[in-house]
């Protein structure tokens, strides 16, 4: 289906990425945005605010952000296309809402732009550790998609996309933005709304009384419905059989959390999108997302022309985990490089898929800032030159933890 | 459990006289009988109320979505035959304001206790008055925690026992409808479930009004309140309610707290007009830009 031509606002423009992810929600057809306000994602609630009746899509800026995430998911399930938009603490008090969306298989899309935690943090400034919180923060097990893009332009573009995942799988699905991208201001081209793809909403077009609203298709996805159509819904957060009545023994719950787990695990293929460039040959391959992977394309390059032989991964999604990616290349390469803005979380994913038949070098940051591609570069050599086998995931020293530990701020022993 | 399961066979079983079905099996779901309630909870009558006004009301079941959050009274929404919603503790009115925001199509009545709706859930209470999103909401008032086993709520009276107030509730417990009408609710009444006759009429006058409605139901708690306070069962309940339930409509909400054992003031406080959060969007948008959405 192509996008709806009110929806699209064609043109080129210079804006920052939180503007663009705010516009590619209206171009996906989001109907309804709530929001709490709390920086640095601000801009793009605002940005939807102002465009919103342009387009047609309703705002309510509700009263924090248990309340911005329920409506998002009453919107949904009221029939149209919704978003909250986040950051930081708001992201934390999101949580438990975010399950609970899983739970009910409600397609929606949450834009969070990190910025540096833990608490409030650097509320200004940057930061990627909001990762494993996004694959793990609410109770119970469930799968969701996240991903995270680079520039502007890619905010507009994989709001879009997130939607289409949304829609098709029927999970959450979160955009892993940060600071630097959503500030960052760079040209950003919306094309015509028939150059857009857009994913309808899977809904059930069959007789009412034989409608089960959990009773999936052959990609496990079930069909949806919305309040109003005269289906009887019924929609709870506990573990239901697919006419969504609740049950509580061992085998209903294995069978429906575990088809939640599966229908993002055994579609993997089709979710994951991954950037790969000069892996073929590699000794080293860069592995980041977001804004770190610009910041590593000029460590790479500094690299090469040392005469490196190195690769690099980008991440565009981030979850589900691209294992089989992994476990490939740690067949044939040296050593993992994985900058990120944190004390290491996706790291130690890299290193579960390497069973120890690569290195695995973590470069950390503590936020408020991104990497020095020098650091890139020289993790880069040190990891091509090193020949023994490091087992678990090597820390590298960068020239702002050497100055910090320098100026004796570490532990006392 | 025996006498609730016989009397659900015998619901079923009631013989249809020339095709008449039972008077509540449009509006139940009768495949999810039994329920959960405990024998004397209030929790059915106010269900029951709620399924007759709305058949005096006369709205259209299908555009009708039933929300509640997490307790007793937080499962009524799965057990009637609406489009229905077990959200999450405290949530349910959010997750209702999206579904009526979204879609003014829809009505949207949230059904959940007071301590999902005043104490986790409060703040939504109040921005939902306060933006007056059309919407039914009805509160359960069993005075305590009850799904978790008898702790104390923020409508415990003072000097109550619960099971985290062992010396008795030394925090004073809050006004449903003074906290309703100061927050700009447009329609408050307070029932208890001796009062079915008058609940009804109430829920059926609510569901009518434009903006958001409070209707607070006083059930008794035979399981946890009463038994840990040692008040009887559920029929001393009724017999309180009607020994002590003073009827004032139009009586200021400011006069409406509850104390131990004490008088309960009931009836209708506030019926008012004030535009409603789609009308005054609706307006909003027809001066912005010229046009509105639709209106249900
Ligand atoms: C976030 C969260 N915290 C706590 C609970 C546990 N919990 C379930 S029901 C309930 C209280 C319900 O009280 P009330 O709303 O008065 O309803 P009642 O059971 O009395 O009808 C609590 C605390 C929960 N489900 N979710």
């Amino acid at each position: 289906m192509k996008a709806n031509p009110t929806d699209v606002l064609t043109g080129i423009y210079y804006i920052d990425g939180d503007v663009a992810a705010g516009y590619g929600a209206l171009a996906a057809g989001c109907k309804l945005v709530a929001g709490y306000p709390i920086t640095p994602s601000t801009e793009a609630f605002e940005a939807m605010c102002r465009k919103g009746p342009q387009v047609g899509t309703v705002f309510i800026q509700m009263e924090d952000e248990f309340g911005s995430i329920s409506a998002v998911l009453g919107a949904v399930w009221s029939g149209v296309k919704s978003m909250t938009i986040t950051s930081g603490p708001g992201y934390s008090l999101m949580m438990e809402s975010i399950g609970f969306g899983a739970m009910l298989e409600t397609p929606f899309v949450l834009l969070n732009i990190q910025r540096g935690g833990p608490s409030t943090g650097v509320p200004t400034k940057t930061g990627q550790a909001d990762m494993m919180q996004s694959r793990w923060g609410s109770h119970g097990d469930y799968e969701l998609i996240a991903i995270s893009p680079d520039s502007p332009q890619e905010m507009f573009d994989y709001t879009i996309k997130a939607f289409n995942l949304a829609e098709k799988y029927r999970c959450p699905v979160m955009i892993m933005s940060d600071e630097c991208v959503g500030h960052m201001t760079e040209k950003v081209v919306i094309p015509e709304a028939d150059k857009i793809e857009i994913e309808p909403r899977r809904f059930y077009k069959g007789p009412p009384e034989e409608y089960l609203p959990f009773s999936p298709d052959p990609d496990l996805v079930p069909k949806i419905a919305k309040a109003g159509d005269g289906l009887g819904l019924y929609i709870t957060g506990r573990v239901h059989d697919e006419r969504g009545y609740p049950v509580k023994n061992e085998e209903f719950k294995a069978k429906y959390v575990r088809r939640l787990v599966d229908k993002i695990r055994l579609n993997k293929d089709k979710i994951i999108e991954l950037k790969e460039e000069s892996t073929d040959d590699a000794d080293v391959v860069v592995v980041s997302y977001g804004i770190s992977s610009r910041v590593a394309v000029k460590g790479v390059e500094i690299a090469r022309q040392k005469g490196i032989k190195v690769g690099a991964l980008r991440l565009v999604t981030v979850w589900p985990f691209p294992d089989e990616k992994i476990i490939d290349l740690a067949k044939k390469v040296k050593a993992f490089v994985v900058p990120e803005i944190n004390y290491g979380q996706i790291v130690f994913d890299v290193a579960r898929c390497c069973h120890g038949q690569a290195n695995v070098v973590l470069i950390p940051h503590g936020g408020a800032g991104v990497h020095n591609p020098l650091d890139i570069s020289d993790a880069i050599e040190s990891a091509a030159k090193e020949d023994k086998k490091i087992e678990g995931v090597v820390e590298f020293k960068t020239r702002l933890e050497k100055i910090v530990f320098e100026r004796g701020l570490k532990l006392k022993e | 459990m025996k006498a609730k399961e016989t009397k659900t066979q015998e619901i079923q079983s009631v013989p249809s006289k020339k095709g008449e079905i039972h008077p509540m099996e449009n509006l139940l779901r009768m495949d999810r009988m039994p329920h959960i309630w405990c024998p004397s909870c209030g929790i059915g009558l106010a269900v029951t109320a709620f399924a007759s006004a709305l058949e005096k009301a006369n709205i259209d079941p299908n555009k009708i979505s039933i929300v509640s959050g997490i307790g007793c009274t937080g499962r009524v929404a799965g057990y009637v035959k609406l489009d229905s919603f077990h959200t999450t503790h405290g949530r349910p009115i959010a997750f209702g304001t999206g579904i009526r925001v979204a879609n003014p199509k829809i009505k949207v009545v949230v059904f959940s206790g007071d301590g999902d709706l005043i104490a986790i859930g409060g703040n939504h209470f109040i921005h939902a008055a306060r933006r007056n999103i059309d919407m039914l909401v009805v509160c359960v008032n069993n005075f305590i925690y009850a799904m978790t086993g008898g702790q104390v709520a923020p409508t415990t009276p003072l000097a109550a026992y619960a099971t985290t107030s062992p010396y008795g509730c030394v925090e004073p417990p809050f006004n449903i409808p003074y906290i309703a009408d100061s927050s700009g609710a447009v329609y408050v009444a307070r029932w208890t479930t001796l009062h079915i006759r008058r609940l009804i009429n109430s829920l059926a006058e609510a569901l009518q009004k434009k903006g958001f409605s409070v209707v607070e139901v006083i059930s008794p708690c035979g399981m946890y309140y009463s038994r840990i306070n040692k008040l009887g069962d559920g029929l001393d309940m009724m017999k309180f309610y009607h020994d002590n339930v003073e009827i004032r409509h139009g009586e200021d909400t400011k006069n409406l707290d509850i104390g131990f054992q004490t008088k309960i003031i009931c009836g209708k406080f506030v019926d008012r007009e004030r535009p409603s959060y789609m009308e005054r969007y609706n307006q909003w948008l027809s001066d912005v830009k010229g046009g509105s959405r639709d209106e249900g």
